[in-house]
């Protein structure tokens, strides 16, 4: 139906399409450690060695009612619900910081179980809602 | 498929165009508007900072679609040699690009008071920056070169090998973890976007949409008064 250059054309073209996303997709591969914006509890406890010079961000929920602020230093638990980590803070808090929400931790790692951060960011989930139909799931939980 | 097209056909339509798409374009952006900034409600969380997720969400969808239009353009371009679709895919680029950069800045006034920082590395960040970058480079191209033949050839090619990235974007929520929040709404699951606030998302939606069309109609219009004053009656 249609010519035969047509069909060289859509041939050549899709080599080189075929081409250039497998490049694309082995360079994120390989690169996955670097794409990830933040690792796990769990993946932190099955880290072969720890490096405490090493720059990581750490992500997962705030554990409920761990939360403990004193002088110039706040601390709370880093949990993904398998694992959890001891974070230690001092410096400012985004406002969306709060118990059993989203948090990424910048920093360093004291050793498998203890976390010091040097920034500290909120993390948002993807439910929008007014005040008010929160306070009714909360009643009807 | 269309192989040649006059201009002076297309343009008697095109040109009349503009002002009845502006016309529905006011009418639907004054209501948006109002939902947005007045009626919806805020956030439980996040309080007003919420209505930021009206233009940035939008945005981001109109970037994202632009782009995909402009690489099936330009696939049948290279395939079948078409001519009549080079000027659409070229004059779709501004709207596209201008919109991405709108989601890249009201993302990031979004990020500063909700996650503490005005800019992340992360995937869905990166690769909507990688898709402004593959416009930038698309528009350029259309400057660079003369040759009309190479010029539609190499646009055509960076659209295409561009659209790689369009799925990136897309999944990069949930291929990695990302500081962006998942997606709100699939089309295969219950949306986690209260009603009251999926009203001025659609509403939004669709003025940015008629915004984009009614740009693109005048750059399409002002490419076919050059081609008109080249003296050229075909592509």
């Amino acid at each position: 139906m249609y010519g035969k250059k047509v069909k060289l054309r859509l041939l050549f073209l899709s080599f080189i399409f075929l081409i250039v996303a497998l490049s694309v997709f082995f360079i994120l591969k390989s690169l996955e450690e670097n794409v990830v914006y933040f690792i796990s509890p769990t993946e932190i406890k099955n880290l072969s060695e720890i490096d405490n010079k090493k720059r990581i961000r750490v992500g997962g929920m705030v554990k409920e009612k761990t939360v403990k602020l004193s002088q110039n230093e706040i601390n709370f638990i880093i949990t993904d619900f398998k694992n959890e980590i001891n974070v230690t803070y001092s410096g400012a808090i985004p406002n969306l910081f709060s118990e059993g929400k989203g948090v990424v931790a910048e920093g360093y790692l004291n050793d498998r179980s203890f976390f010091n951060a040097k920034k500290i960011l909120a993390k948002h989930d993807e439910n929008y809602m007014p005040p008010e139909v929160k306070e009714a799931l909360e009643i009807n939980k | 498929m269309l192989k040649n097209f006059e201009p002076n056909k297309i343009f008697s339509i095109t040109s009349k165009a503009p002002k009845y798409v502006l016309f529905i374009f006011i009418i639907i952006i004054s209501i948006g508007l109002i939902e947005a900034l007045i009626i919806s409600p805020e956030d439980y969380i996040q309080s007003h900072s919420v209505r930021i997720m009206y233009v940035h969400v939008p945005s981001a969808w109109i970037a994202l679609g632009t782009f995909s239009i402009i690489a099936i353009l330009s696939f049948v371009i290279i395939i079948f040699k078409n001519k009549s679709f080079v000027l659409i895919a070229k004059s779709l680029a501004p709207s596209g690009l201008v919109f991405n950069i709108i989601a890249l800045v009201t993302g990031s006034i979004w990020g500063k008071p909700t996650w503490g920082t005005w800019w992340a590395w992360d995937a869905r960040i990166t690769s909507m920056l990688i898709l402004a970058l593959f416009y930038i480079i698309y528009i350029l191209a259309w400057r660079i070169y003369d040759s009309r033949e190479k010029v539609n050839r190499i646009t055509s090619l960076i659209a295409i090998l561009g659209a790689i990235n369009v799925p990136i974007i897309k999944y990069s929520v949930d291929w990695w973890s990302t500081l962006h929040q998942p997606a709100s709404i699939s089309i295969f699951s219950k949306t986690s976007i209260h009603t009251s606030m999926m009203i001025p998302l659609t509403l939004m939606t669709a003025a940015f949409a008629l915004f984009s069309i009614l740009i693109f109609l005048m750059k399409y219009n002002t490419e076919l008064i050059k081609i008109k004053n080249k003296g050229l009656d075909r592509l």
